[in-house]
């Protein structure tokens, strides 16, 4: 049997291979079969009946979405008979479609809309009463618009099918037949909004967005989310120096249209009423705002003097800063300061397993590899809470390509549904009960294994053990907590290893040292909140906060600097996987400077010279010196992701093994920002409790 | 109490039993002959079976005629999966009125029908699919299961010949498109009952994604009359290619509606006045719709045929289910195409769109039209409107509805125009018109 169907469509000869279905083989030509229920990755649905052509030696119009090409089929997209057919059905869709364009959120950028122009009657002939059912308001994210619905199902397929979770299910028959929520009359679900972004129509739309825009007076700022590790792309929608949208709808950056809640609607802490504007500094006290000069000063007077006396610093770096904010921040510390004791909340063992897996190659997986590869081993991570984009790939990879997937977890999580074999255990019991999956696994013809904060230390290396001893090739991902996470780590942001993971000469302070230590001089924290959670047990340190909000550290602090988001500032990430992508400032909020800038402006107020502060000059050096990242530019300046390169040599394990304890944010929190987004802090199944293992 | 009073000119095969009392007893069944032909049928190859029913040129009673041996024989029987047996007992085409008879009065013969089913396709379990509304035969249906159980006509190692077979009920819930076989599938696999993709057809991959036959109430109890009798002896009663006799539900304006069974091939006019007692009040005939609600109208010039499946397809219409409805000079043909829409348009399943939308606008424009507020172009909207959903749909319900609106526009345009400017219907005081 050939490999290669040949056929011809409106005269043009194609070829494709068997089993594609006609509406995407006529791509290849640059024809357009229009539809509205068929969705790439979706189940078919062969409902609205818009992709109907003429193919020779049928008697009827066949359906392009569910017809697989056929060695000699003859096609037909553009006779009298199919642009009839095509007027019908959107004419029949009008008939009790509200033709409120010109308030709708999706007017200007709706499927519906367009198809209209380009297929539809230039009148209408429908003259009896238009059905109509009131608006209703399912979540605090999510609202329906019956009237305006046409009843694809995307919105039902993609909840099903894309989030594993069936919250959307359909009601009534025929022209009464109702989209509705799985509680009756609100949803209790994911609030990831796939469901209004998918809606060709706007019949779903967001509590976020609706009435506040049209889409044409908004510009589109592709960024990436700062919330969790994935680092999915989100592109933003701009009006005014406000991001009113989040979405992704042209599908690029390495999680396609994929956003969970915090990377669609979470970008509102950006004006949150609580936002720093103006630097702050201690005086009789209290904190009182003051000019960017005064507080610049008022810090490098202190740490020259704390310097000049010996004293001891301590550096607290973030997770949700550039790659290039990092780097320049460890060299801050290192040569201006002169300290080693700089370190951020780690929550994953990457050091470990790099140096486990030292000098191999394609041992590290992408998130590519979560669709891609033949089998996928979860060990103590809910990956659907806290890696909502793995998950997604998890399930997309089961739906496409039958993979196999194994979990090995505390508790159920919802991929146990998907999963191949799921197995308990207790806490330490985690390598032990990878033994039950043994020979199921030694049967894949490839793994990837993620693993959370329960597999650190030695067991990284057991867990790497287990791997080499199932006889197939397996790739790894320490599972991390937050958009910069990995690059805090790349870039030396810890007390033993510089950029690079190279050793230095005396190692310094861990993170839980500098708060233990009595007496520690100054504190300089950067977007971080360790007060949070821990008593500084130093007296009266000189302590120093950038950040967005007055955290619990920040009202520790002498000195505060209004420090820009990820959302506001130029600069890389590297995500858990170790793919490196660019940020793209998409606003500017008054009064607050990038932290790289601040940085910049303290080093010269403190007479030191670090080099120019560009993000671009920066990673040009990032690239030259720090192993691994000397990924391809144009991949980068293009909007991809690039992988960093696999690191051959040692890895030097710290002086003194320390617990890594990750936050475990669930969908809905996002450590000390995620209370100062309206969205997560408004949806009911916040913080994630209602159907943990659903 | 039988429900009309039969006919001497019918060829009574499938309902010969009927009247006999206490026809749920398995006991009464066998001693008037009952279960004979499963037992022959114990004794043949299976591909003998089929070959029989395909002799037979019994073609499928739900609507659709499609000759049922070839389908049998589409069945996968050595397929390691388990295999279904299904009986469309989801009466609802308007007009039809068959099968609960077959059911009600004869239920031994529709089990003794799929037992031999099973027989021919290797399948041990099969469904009953009953609509909602039948609720007094779903419980008679239930009885005589039971009974079936307790004389070991059912069950495992049936009458000691090694075949296990087990039957149940299913209850329907109430929607027309239950009717149509994949969506019935989703039904009975309780789903929300819209109708699949096709292909893969049920015989290949049906309810639970295994092989299944599935078969209407009275193509079933054909079944043991063509093994008893031969398939040649069944075929030889009918014409060409359209093997057997069908029972024809006779209603509307005449004088003796009920359900009587003939051969197939019997002359139509002939069938209403010797059968029906001509038309009620002596009234001329006007129009008959053939063989259920979606079947297209023909004028009374076009009555003087025979009916057969190939015979009234040539006519244009169909035979459809054997719902014969019989319409007489003082219907108005607007309102009855405004009657039939309002069944399609409650009864579309709102998966597809030119069905969904397409019912509900005809609905609408016909309500208005017959009202008097019509105008002269909404005549061939009209017809316009069913053709965008003719052959566009996802099932045939679409078509259904589309068939006969688009006959009565064309056949009767003049009525329509007589209902124009804003003139009452001219049929309005008739006494035709209480039954619309």
């Amino acid at each position: 049997m050939s490999d290669i169907v040949h056929l011809t469509v409106d005269g043009k000869a194609i070829e494709a291979p068997p089993g594609t279905l006609l509406i995407n083989a006529v791509k290849r030509a640059g024809i357009e079969i229009p539809a509205f229920c068929y969705y790439d990755g979706l189940k078919l649905q062969a409902a609205c009946r818009m992709c109907l052509v003429e193919v020779e030696k049928t008697p009827k119009l066949q359906v392009a979405c569910t017809l697989p090409v056929a060695e000699g089929m003859v096609v037909h997209t553009d006779t009298p008979t199919v642009h009839e057919a095509r007027k019908g059905m959107v004419e029949f869709l009008l008939t009790n479609h509200p033709l409120d364009c010109p308030v709708c959120d999706k007017g200007g950028e709706c499927e519906l809309q367009d198809m209209t122009f380009r297929y539809g009657f230039g009148e209408s002939r429908f003259l009896e009463q238009k059905q109509h059912i009131d608006e209703k308001q399912w979540s605090a994210v999510v609202y329906f618009d019956r009237p305006r619905c046409i009843n694809c199902y995307r919105c039902i397929r993609v909840c099903d099918e894309g989030m594993g979770l069936t919250a959307l299910g359909i009601t009534n028959r025929g022209v009464l037949a109702e989209i509705i929520p799985n509680e009756h009359d609100h949803l209790n679900c994911d609030e990831c909004g796939m469901c209004i972004d998918i809606c060709p129509v706007g019949a779903l739309t967001s509590g976020m967005y609706r009435y506040k825009t049209r889409p044409w007076e908004m510009k589109h700022v592709g960024t990436i989310c700062t919330h969790c590790s994935n680092g999915c792309k989100t592109t933003l929608g701009v009006r005014n120096d406000e991001i009113i949208r989040g979405n992704n709808r042209d599908r690029s950056g390495l999680n396609g249209e994929f956003l969970c809640i915090k990377g669609r609607y979470a970008f509102d802490f950006t004006h949150h009423a609580e936002r720093l504007q103006s630097p702050l500094v201690r005086r009789n006290g209290k904190l009182e705002a003051a000019s960017w000069s005064e507080a610049l000063a008022e810090v490098a007077k202190n740490w020259t003097a704390i310097k000049q006396r010996g004293g001891r610093f301590g550096v607290i770096g973030s997770t949700r800063t550039t790659n290039e904010e990092n780097f320049f921040l460890q060299k801050f510390a290192r040569q201006v300061l002169g300290t080693n004791n700089i370190d951020h909340h780690r929550s994953g063992d990457v050091p470990t397993l790099l140096d486990a897996l030292s000098g191999r190659t394609d041992a590290l997986a992408t998130t590519a590899d979560f669709y891609e590869r033949k089998a996928v081993l979860i060990v103590g991570a809910d990956l659907s809470q806290e890696q909502p984009f793995l998950a997604w790939q998890v399930r997309a990879n089961v739906r496409h390509h039958n993979a196999h997937i194994y979990v090995a977890t505390p508790g159920p999580v919802r991929e146990d549904r998907v999963a191949a074999a799921s197995v308990r255990y207790q806490e330490g019991g985690e390598l032990a009960s990878l033994e039950n999956l043994r020979e199921k696994l030694r049967a894949e013809p490839e793994l990837v294994v993620a693993f959370g904060d329960a597999i650190q230390g030695d067991a990284v290396r057991q867990l790497v053990n287990f791997g080499d001893s199932l006889g197939v090739p397996v790739k790894y991902v320490a599972l991390l907590d937050y958009s910069n996470s990995r690059g805090a780590l790349d870039m030396g942001l810890l007390p033993h290893l510089g950029p690079g993971y190279h050793a230095v000469d005396t190692p310094g302070m861990s993170l839980a040292a500098m708060l233990a230590d009595e007496s520690l001089d100054a504190l300089w924290v950067v977007g971080a909140n360790p007060l949070g959670r821990h008593v500084l047990a130093a007296s009266k340190p000189f302590v120093v906060v950038q950040d967005l909000f007055l955290t619990d550290t920040a009202e520790h602090a002498a000195v505060v600097f209004p420090a820009a988001s990820a959302y506001e500032k130029s600069g890389t990430v590297t995500n858990l996987c170790g793919e490196v992508q660019r940020l793209e400032a998409a606003i500017k909020v008054a009064g607050t400077k990038p932290d790289l800038e601040i940085f910049g402006l303290l080093a010269r107020e403190m007479g030191a010279n670090l080099g120019i502060w560009q993000a671009s000059k920066i990673f040009e050096e990032i690239r030259g010196s720090v192993r691994g990242y000397n990924i391809p530019l144009p991949i980068l300046t293009t909007g991809g992701a690039a992988q960093t390169a696999a690191l051959n040599g040692h890895v030097p394990a710290p002086p003194r093994a320390e617990r890594i304890q990750a936050a475990h944010n669930t969908l809905f929190t996002s450590g000390s920002l995620g209370q100062f987004s309206r969205t997560l802090q408004v949806v009911l199944e916040a913080p994630g409790a209602l159907y943990q293992g659903r | 109490m039988l429900y009309n009073e039969p006919n001497p000119l019918e060829t009574r095969v499938l309902t010969k039993r009927f009247g006999i009392p206490n026809s749920e007893k398995a006991e009464v069944y066998v001693a008037n002959g009952g279960y004979q032909a499963f037992l022959k049928a114990t004794g043949m190859p299976p591909e003998k079976i089929i070959e029989e029913v395909k002799v037979s040129n019994l073609r499928g009673r739900g609507g659709a005629g499609f000759p049922t041996g070839l389908k049998w024989s589409f069945v996968p029987r050595t397929s390691p999966k388990p295999k279904y047996l299904i009986c469309n007992a989801d009466e609802s085409e308007p007009g039809t009125c068959k099968d609960r008879l077959l059911m009600e009065y004869d239920p031994h013969q529709l089990i003794e029908g799929m037992l031999i089913g099973g027989l021919a396709v290797d399948s041990h379990k099969g469904y009953i699919y009953i609509r909602g509304e039948y609720r007094y035969l779903i419980t008679m249906m239930e009885h005589a299961i039971d009974d079936a159980y307790a004389h070991g006509w059912l069950g495992k190692n049936i009458q000691g010949t090694g075949f296990d077979f087990d039957l149940y009920v299913h209850t329907g819930a109430g929607a027309y498109e239950c009717g149509e076989e994949t969506a019935l599938l989703d039904s009975i696999e309780g789903k929300r009952g819209v109708p699949r993709m096709k292909p893969p057809f049920p015989a290949v991959a049906g309810a639970w994604g295994c092989p299944t036959l599935l078969n209407n109430v009275e193509t079933y109890s054909a079944v043991p009359n063509i093994i008893r009798d031969g398939g040649a002896a069944f075929a030889a009663l009918g014409t060409p290619k359209n093997g057997g006799t069908r029972l024809v539900c006779l209603s509307g304006h005449v004088n003796k509606p009920g359900v009587y069974e003939i051969p197939l091939g019997y002359p139509m006019l002939e069938f209403i006045e010797k059968f029906g007692g001509g038309v009620r009040g002596g009234k001329k005939l006007k129009a008959v719709i053939p063989g259920g609600s979606s079947c297209p109208v023909l004028t009374a010039s076009e009555c003087d045929i025979i009916m057969d499946y190939d015979t009234l397809a040539k006519a244009g219409s169909m035979l459809g289910s054997g719902g014969m409805v019989v319409i007489d000079e003082d219907t108005c043909m607007v309102k009855a195409a405004l009657r039939i829409m309002r069944f399609y348009a409650h009864e579309s399943c709102g998966w597809c769109v030119p069905c969904r939308e397409g019912t509900t606008w005809l609905r609408k424009m016909l309500q208005r039209f017959h009202d008097g507020m019509g105008q002269a172009s909404d005549i061939p909207i009209i017809g316009q409107v069913s053709k965008n959903m003719l052959g566009r749909t996802f099932c045939a319900l679409g078509d259904a509805a589309a068939m006969p609106t688009i006959s009565i526009v064309e056949k009767f345009r003049e009525e329509f125009e007589a209902h124009l400017d804003g003139r009452p219907c001219p049929y309005e005081h008739k006494p035709a018109m209480a039954l619309a």
